[in-house]
């Protein structure tokens, strides 16, 4: 299996504050994987290093073993073939969950502003194939009937669900998710894990997950790595970070027990 | 509206509404709307916004309180009224034993004459207290009936009172199309005679009573033709709508034409703005810029005074050179500010508009654009070797600007542009990631926002011939952005209601123009309170369940 994506000694600093240092991951190819770590490790920053949001300070970001992607726009890297989704749901709150989608497949959508006001005979056929497109992402993540609805009228697990959808809208290689589970109670975490796993099989794309949750990740994950401090402190199978101690020590704090359940996290 | 109305509650509703009556007697307001009589001998305008605060607060006070009888809601509007009359009462008497003229230069006699009716301060008094009473009782009546009978009733009211208000014009336009015997006999002087007043009354009345029966059966009826049939009745529908717009000057005369080419020209300027504020959400304070650019350069090609260069621009050929160096000025003003958001680009925006001003007014481009004293001379528009003088005239050309934008408007607004907009406006970061290049989609919507302006701008200087500086000010700016506030933020329809309600009015009522500012304040409060998506909202699309490609403009 190839690798997808790349970072290589990716450090972030703000001011003195390393949030992420010399953190380096291989993601596979049609995997899910995982980067863990307790509140506060520096995950999600590290996810805006990749995304474009930031500029990694020092490191690489090498895209399908060839392309450097590191200092790019966040607009460049979706273009790229990475989409994500937000620890706090960032939806369009104002447009209905089919316009939030249709936006998500900017990145496909070609006809000219000139033609969109002479509605061209192009412009109509791209624009009932986006509506198309837009219809059967909404009913692949099962919010069918809902496309009519304005965003933040959704429910919370219809919210998440609608940002994955707007993700898959510009038809990524990679899917970044950040803490999908925030907020769900443990049968819809559950479910989520189910569908993303869908996704990945059926969909064919790679995911990378940002999770503290532990529980969540076990289950799905192939690869784990764990981050403290904007550091690296583990890598494996789900089964070997369970078993690392340093690990355990991250998230319960030095001298805890071991043989804890550490799906209760925090 | 809640069973724990204690006396205190009622004491202070009555309260302010007496100080909301107050300080409108003290600004002038009543007295100056008093100059103008709805209805011949009965009373002015005065009296009914005089009435309009406690009538109001007892109305919302009282609202749904059927369940506890008839009697207390209707004593409950009584008080209300007659502490509101209280404040006006107290000014009655101080202005009749002290000149207040040189602290409050509107506390005049006229005032008081008013406010007394016209009997002395003691009957006058009593008058004003039992009228602020009864009325508030009334309305609190009405608060309370059942809506069959008090909606008819509030809407007769309504129409009574806005035909007398606009009875001065009116009685022009019936004069004109019907006659002067047909004037003389609905209306005596400037006003409605209580005769024609009451029938009117009774005729909406009369509808609104006819309508609540039997509009049921209609709709019912409407909504079970044939699609064949109704496909035929929505043609019916926009032919008609068509015919009242192109015939519009000959409906309305000289007089209303010019007042709806001022609001076109808004209604250009607000579909511009709306693109920047509305769509986009970049909140730009310095619009007026775009308009002046438009005017100037019109003015500076065209004009056969000495100022114009004097190489054979018309007007045709002026205005698209107008419109374009409008929007390349509103890209060149985009450029700058990409980066900034909310606060900061509102600054920066206003700033800008402020340094077209002076720059227009300023002595080192005196030469050209005329300092304080502006360009003269502009010629009209002409139309195949017509001059197009008359308002009637240029309202067809106000008339092609503004479908034309509406056209542009709606269709980059249903685009992809359209959605890039939004998105950007609801979240700048996310919008970004979903693979946007934000540099193009913002300076697409200030493109097209300065060319709406520019275009208006360029209409506006070959409309009234001569442009200045004070023209420009940053107040259209302000008017612009209210309008769009008023009517819906992002709403093309709204745009159309904003300018009717912000422009229009002001431009019919002489007396609301005064006080302009304090009506857009209120306005914009009440707005906030109760509706605060605007009085025309933008519906969202449907397009999942029923996909219709053509509602986008069928709406409008």
């Amino acid at each position: 299996m190839s690798i997808i994506l790349s970072t290589r000694n990716v450090t972030k600093r703000f001011g003195g504050l390393v949030a992420v240092n010399s953190f380096e991951i291989d993601v596979k190819e049609n995997s899910i994987s995982s980067v863990i770590g307790p509140n506060g490790a520096g995950k999600t920053t590290f996810f805006n290093c990749i995304t474009g949001f930031y500029t990694p300070t020092e490191g690489e970001i090498i895209l399908d073993g060839k392309e450097h992607i590191e200092g790019l726009r966040p607009d460049q890297v979706t273009l790229k073939g990475i989409s994500r989704t937000y620890q706090n749901i960032r939806l369009f709150s104002k447009m209905t969950a089919i316009e939030n989608i249709l936006v998500g497949e900017h990145r496909h959508l070609k006809t000219h502003w000139i033609e969109a006001i002479f509605k061209t005979k192009n412009f109509l056929k791209e624009e009932e194939e986006a509506l198309e497109e837009a219809i059967r992402l909404l009913n692949f993540v099962g919010l069918n009937g809902l496309g009519d609805q304005v965003a933040h009228n959704l429910p919370y697990g219809a919210q998440r669900r609608l940002e994955i959808a707007r993700a898959l809208a510009s038809k990524p290689k990679l899917l970044l998710l950040d803490e999908p589970t925030a907020g769900m109670n443990p049968n819809e975490s559950i479910e989520l894990m189910h569908f993303i796993r869908r996704l990945r099989d059926e969909v064919g794309i790679t995911i990378l997950l940002i999770e503290h949750d532990m529980k969540v990740v076990m289950g799905i994950s192939e690869e784990i790595w764990v981050m403290d401090f904007g550091e690296k402190i583990a890598e494996g199978t789900p089964l070997d970070i369970q078993r690392n101690p340093r690990v355990i020590e991250a998230y319960l704090g030095s001298g805890a027990a071991s043989g804890l359940d550490l799906g209760k996290g925090e | 509206m809640n069973k724990s109305m204690t006396t205190k509650d009622i004491i202070k509703k009555g309260l302010l509404a007496g100080l909301t009556v107050l300080s409108l007697n003290l600004i002038g307001f009543i007295a100056l709307l008093g100059e103008r009589e709805l209805i011949k001998g009965w009373f002015t305008l005065g009296h009914v916004f005089l009435l309009a605060t406690p009538v109001a607060i007892a109305y919302l006070t009282t609202n749904k309180m059927e369940a506890e009888g008839k009697v207390k809601p209707l004593g409950i509007g009584f008080v209300i009224g007659a502490i509101a009359a209280l404040p006006s009462v107290l000014l009655v008497y101080i202005e009749t034993t002290t000149d207040l003229r040189q602290f409050l230069a509107n506390v005049s006699p006229a005032l008081t004459e008013l406010l007394t009716f016209g009997q002395g301060v003691t009957v006058g008094s009593v008058l004003l207290i039992l009228l602020f009473g009864l009325m508030s009782a009334f309305a609190a009546f009405i608060s309370i009936l059942d809506e069959k009978i008090s909606k008819p009733l509030v809407t007769a009211f309504a129409w009574t009172l806005g035909l007398a208000t606009f009875s001065e014009i009116l009685l022009i336009r019936v004069r004109d199309l019907f006659g002067r015997g047909v004037a003389k006999a609905i209306f005596s002087g400037k006003s409605l005679n209580p005769i024609s007043a009451i029938l009117l009354f009774a005729l909406v009345m009369g509808i609104t009573i006819w309508w609540s029966k039997n509009g049921a059966s209609y709709k019912e009826k409407i909504a079970n033709v044939t699609p064949a049939k109704k496909k035929q009745m929505t043609q019916g529908k926009s032919i008609l709508t068509m015919l009242v717009i192109l015939f519009l000057p000959l409906i309305l005369g000289s007089y209303l034409t010019e007042v709806t080419n001022n609001v076109g020209l808004y209604i250009l300027m607000g579909l511009g703005l709306n693109i920047v504020v509305g769509f986009a959400g970049l909140l730009d304070l310095g619009y007026v810029a775009f308009f002046a650019i438009g005017a100037y350069v019109m003015g500076v090609l065209t004009s056969q005074g000495a100022l114009g260069l004097d190489i054979g621009f018309t007007f045709w050929t002026a205005l698209p050179i107008a419109v374009i160096t409008s929007t390349l000025f509103g890209i060149m003003l985009g450029i700058p500010v990409l980066g900034m958001r909310g606060d900061y680009l509102a600054i920066v925006t206003l700033g800008f508009g402020e340094i077209i001003r002076v720059i227009a007014v300023s002595d080192v481009f005196k030469e050209t654009l005329g300092g304080a004293q502006g360009i003269l001379q502009i010629p009209k528009p002409d139309f195949f070797g017509i001059e197009l003088v008359q308002p009637g005239q240029l309202y067809y050309v106000v008339l092609g600007a503004v479908l034309l934008a509406v056209f542009i408007a709606t269709r980059l607004r249903d685009s992809r542009l359209g959605r890039q907009w939004m998105a950007l406006r609801e979240d700048e970061d996310v919008a970004e990631a979903m693979g946007m290049n934000l540099v193009s989609t913002k300076l697409m919507a200030f493109a097209t926002g300065a060319a709406f302006s520019g275009l208006a701008g360029a209409i506006f200087a070959s409309k009234l011939t001569s442009i200045f500086p004070h023209s420009f000010n940053l107040i259209i700016s302000i008017n612009v952005l209210s309008l769009i506030i008023v009517g819906g933020v992002g709403s093309i329809p709204g745009v159309f209601a904003g300018a009717l309600i912000l422009v229009g009015l002001p431009e019919l009522l002489r007396e609301f123009a005064e006080y302009r500012m304090l009506i857009y304040g209120v306005l914009l409060i009440v707005m906030m309170l109760f509706k605060p998506e605007g009085f025309l909202p933008d519906k969202s699309r449907k397009r999942e369940l029923n996909p219709d490609d053509d509602l986008g403009l069928a709406e409008n």
